[in-house]
């Protein structure tokens, strides 16, 4: 009875294609979203913050710009974190080089910047696809970084190549709290999450997926491949870029290229599957997966085997752990968390006339 | 498809439990917390182990042979960074708040990365930022970083400490003109801060200077040492990192190019650098601000106290006395006799980070405090004030004789007058950036 639809009519076909069709669903959302702008901000403290929600919530929407590039138009790309670079440093360049631009507005111009280089790094993607794709999105992981540390004019000539974020002000508001930043960083999330959910739906979206499943068919129906493909690379590197402003200047306040290194694509990689591919819902799942279980790991060793074994052994025996987690668990649920939610909720749609 | 085993409310559960278990609830009032953020694993461990085993040794010998300071016990707890800048924003923010209600006092993460990224926090914190030995060079101005304390040696005032002994070797630093000098770096941002104070002193001293770079990791260098036989300098300058300097040793030594005239800098000097380049080392020169060895009184006490009553930090015990073993001591001299210089001011008891933060910016180590201390010839004498948060500026030499460092020169300064003017400017341009109103040193106590 939990998801039940009995006595949901839909009187007009706008309510039919409604992205949420369940009343419970809608009425869930709105919670969630009502907990996270006001209660988590009235009561979490500056670890919860500053440590764990917000860069969760970055790593999210990175993990979103992939899966819509790689889940959803099925494009591999080992990038993202690239992207992610150009991004943050293009916003960070706009704010220096433009005096009174507001924040929001770099952000955004920085998300371009990301979407043009996408759309460079993607020509490839015409010709070649699958793991030799990769190899030209890893070209673009090396490229950008050693583009960045080798030109001065980035980092605005800091000797060390590390830039500083500038204040965060938003219509006069000071945004610099842990909270501050937590909740800017929320309305950009949901707002492109939002975007996001519309794409997918769209027949850009639909164009996408049609590309995924099998090009040539695509193209004999007359779907525009090329466009679709680079359109995909432009939209992912965007979420990447916009990610990548967000991890520079709301969570950690300073960032250098090294800070967007292969491992990092790695990362985001990760949480796209184990998250669940072409998903919106499970870049959060994986995400919080990625983010969450470490740091639960590390509080745990350190309050629990603190003094009992060597700090070093506690760390590689986490790292263990971690990976054993993923193993299981990628065997249990090869298709990712979100498919573990999709079957919780279509049982509770049944429940309890059937478990 | 059938339900899996890991259903979120267990996982939910399964989180709470583990936070709770952070959060603890046995207080120890009247004790004074250091916050860790150490690295145990990873590329840099060598690095890590030996400082943070220093600088347990030395807050566990206060401990045991004094009572804790002022009978105020030290405490700690550690996080693991893995040198890795979000673990360390993450192992800040978890142990800022210090431990079952004792206070923290300071943070020391040894990471230049980590350190540039808890700045602004430990500014906004109000918990000192202890950068020995490296760190951001225009935090030296402490009317524009009133948290942050790159003591002992920032990077400008080492690299003008490498020219002035160069300059010495050659009779004289007008002897400097028309010599040839190459500085080797490590691709990143560390490996690049002293580019541009190289330039200016060779414009000074009249010295050519060629930079040549080594990409990270650095372990293959013949393109570089092939260039620089080509330059056939005087001296270099090897600014290296982790498994760079050993390649760079031999490297050296394959292209005939002698190995005490190759100068390290300070992460380029301890045992782990030298050693693995075998007989290719013997002749290395390295910066220090902390010999090795373990004659030092304070280390005695170390070894009699600690390490015989089996508590000693380190696991492999030969390390001992090595060079980041002996620099985890002397950081842990000088967090301790900041902490008790903030004590004869506020009183004997734990302190918040803002008092904490007053002892470093009035730390005094003359020599006769060094001599009680049984650290003299360990610790260089310091003398902070507001203006100036890194108090030393001068670095010992020492070479490598194929088994061990020896020390081979006195103190040797750095020319901080000159440098003094670059770092103000940096600094300001900084709080203008930032919109800081530096402070009025003339008027601070």
């Amino acid at each position: 009875m939990l998801l039940s639809e009995t006595g949901q009519f839909s009187t007009c076909y706008a309510h039919d294609r409604r992205a949420f069709r369940l009343r419970q669903e809608r009425v869930g959302l709105g919670l969630v979203l009502a907990f996270a702008f006001l209660v988590v901000p009235a009561w979490a403290s500056d670890y919860w913050f500053s440590a764990i929600l917000i860069p969760f919530l970055i790593l999210s929407l990175a993990g979103l710009g992939l899966n819509l590039l790689t889940g959803y138009a099925g494009q591999l790309s080992l990038g993202s974190a690239a992207f992610m670079a150009v991004g943050a440093f293009a916003a960070y360049n706009f704010q220096l080089r433009i005096e009174g631009l507001p924040f929001l507005v770099s952000l955004a111009l920085g998300g371009l910047v990301a979407a043009l280089a996408g759309v460079v790094f993607g020509l490839p993607s015409l010709r070649i696809k699958g793991f030799y794709l990769i190899v030209s999105t890893l070209a673009a992981q090396f490229l950008v970084q050693w583009g960045l540390t080798k030109f001065g004019w980035f980092s605005n000539f800091n000797p060390s190549g590390v830039i500083t974020a500038p204040p965060l002000t938003i219509l006069g508001q000071d945004l610099s709290s842990p909270a501050g930043r937590y909740l800017l960083t929320l309305l950009v999330v949901t707002a492109l999450f939002f975007l996001a959910g519309r794409i997918v739906r769209s027949d850009l979206g639909r164009n996408w997926m049609a590309v995924r499943d099998m090009d040539s068919a695509a193209a004999v129906i007359g779907i525009p491949v090329a466009r679709s493909k680079l359109l995909a690379f432009a939209v992912s590197s965007f979420y990447c870029g916009v990610a990548g402003s967000l991890w520079a200047f709301t969570y950690l306040g300073t960032v250098e290229p090294h800070g967007f290194d292969l491992n990092r694509s790695f990362q985001v990689l990760f949480i796209i599957i184990i998250g669940g591919m072409g998903s919106i819902l499970g870049n959060f799942l994986g995400a919080a997966f990625i983010v969450l279980l470490p740091l639960l790991l590390s509080n745990l060793g350190g309050s629990l085997l603190a003094g009992v074994i060597d700090q070093g052994h506690i760390e590689n025996l986490q790292k263990i752990l971690f990976g054993l987690l993923i193993i299981l668990f990628l065997i249990r649920e090869p298709d990712g968390l979100a498919s573990l939610w999709r079957s919780l909720r279509a049982r509770a749609r049944v429940w309890p006339l059937r478990a | 498809m059938t339900t899996s085993r890991f259903s979120p409310r267990r996982l939910t559960a399964a989180f709470s439990l583990g936070l709770a278990l952070v959060s603890g609830s046995a207080t120890a009032a009247g004790e004074q917390y250091f916050p860790l953020q150490s690295y145990r694993v990873g590329p840099y461990a060598a690095g890590g182990t030996g400082f943070f085993g220093g600088f347990i040794d030395y807050m566990q010998l206060v401990n045991a042979r004094d009572g804790g300071v002022n009978g105020v016990k030290l405490t700690w707890s550690e996080c693991e960074t893995e040198y890795v800048v979000e673990k360390g924003v993450e192992c800040y923010e978890r142990l800022k708040k210090g431990l079952n209600g004792a206070p923290a006092a300071a943070t020391n993460p040894l990471s230049v990365g980590i350190a540039y990224a808890t700045l602004e926090r430990s500014t906004a914190d109000r918990i000192p930022l202890i950068t020995i030995n490296h760190g951001r060079t225009d935090s030296t101005d402490g009317s524009v970083f009133p948290y942050v304390f790159p003591l002992q040696l920032n990077p400008y005032s080492e690299v003008s400490a490498i020219v002035n002994y160069i300059g010495q070797r050659e009779g004289g630093l007008d002897k400097l003109k028309g010599k040839k000098i190459v500085t080797l770096y490590h691709g990143s941002p560390y490996g690049k801060e002293t580019i541009p104070i190289l330039d200016i002193l060779s414009k000074k001293y009249g010295f050519a200077i060629s930079h040549i770079e080594v990409p990270h990791p650095g372990t293959e260098q013949q393109s570089q040492w092939l260039n620089i036989r080509r330059i056939k300098p005087d001296w270099v300058i090897l600014r290296g990192w982790g498994v760079m300097n050993p390649v760079a040793l031999k490297t050296a030594a394959k292209t005939g190019f002698p190995a005490d005239h190759v100068i390290g800098n300070i992460w380029s000097n301890s045992e782990d650098d030298a050693a693995p380049a075998g007989d290719a080392a013997k002749g290395f020169i390295s910066i220090t601000t902390h010999p090795a060895g373990t004659d030092f009184p304070v280390l005695k006490d170390i070894e009699k106290v600690v390490v015989k009553a089996g508590k000693g930090n380190l696991q492999d015990p030969k390390r001992f006395g090595s060079v980041y073993y002996n620099l985890g001591v002397v950081n842990g001299i000088l967090n301790v006799e900041a902490l008790r210089i903030a004590q004869a001011k506020f009183g004997k008891r734990p302190l918040s980070g803002e008092e904490v933060r007053w002892g470093f910016e009035h730390l005094k180590l003359d020599a006769k405090r060094l001599q009680d201390l049984g650290a003299t010839g360990l610790v260089q004498t310091l003398t902070l004030s507001c203006s100036d948060h890194e108090g030393g500026g001068a670095v010992r030499f020492q070479q490598w004789d194929g088994a061990s460092w020896k020390v081979i020169s006195d103190w040797v300064q750095a020319d901080r007058g000159l440098l003094r003017p670059i770092i103000e400017k940096s600094a300001a341009a900084y709080a203008k950036e930032k919109g800081i109103t530096p402070r009025n040193c003339a008027k601070e106590s």
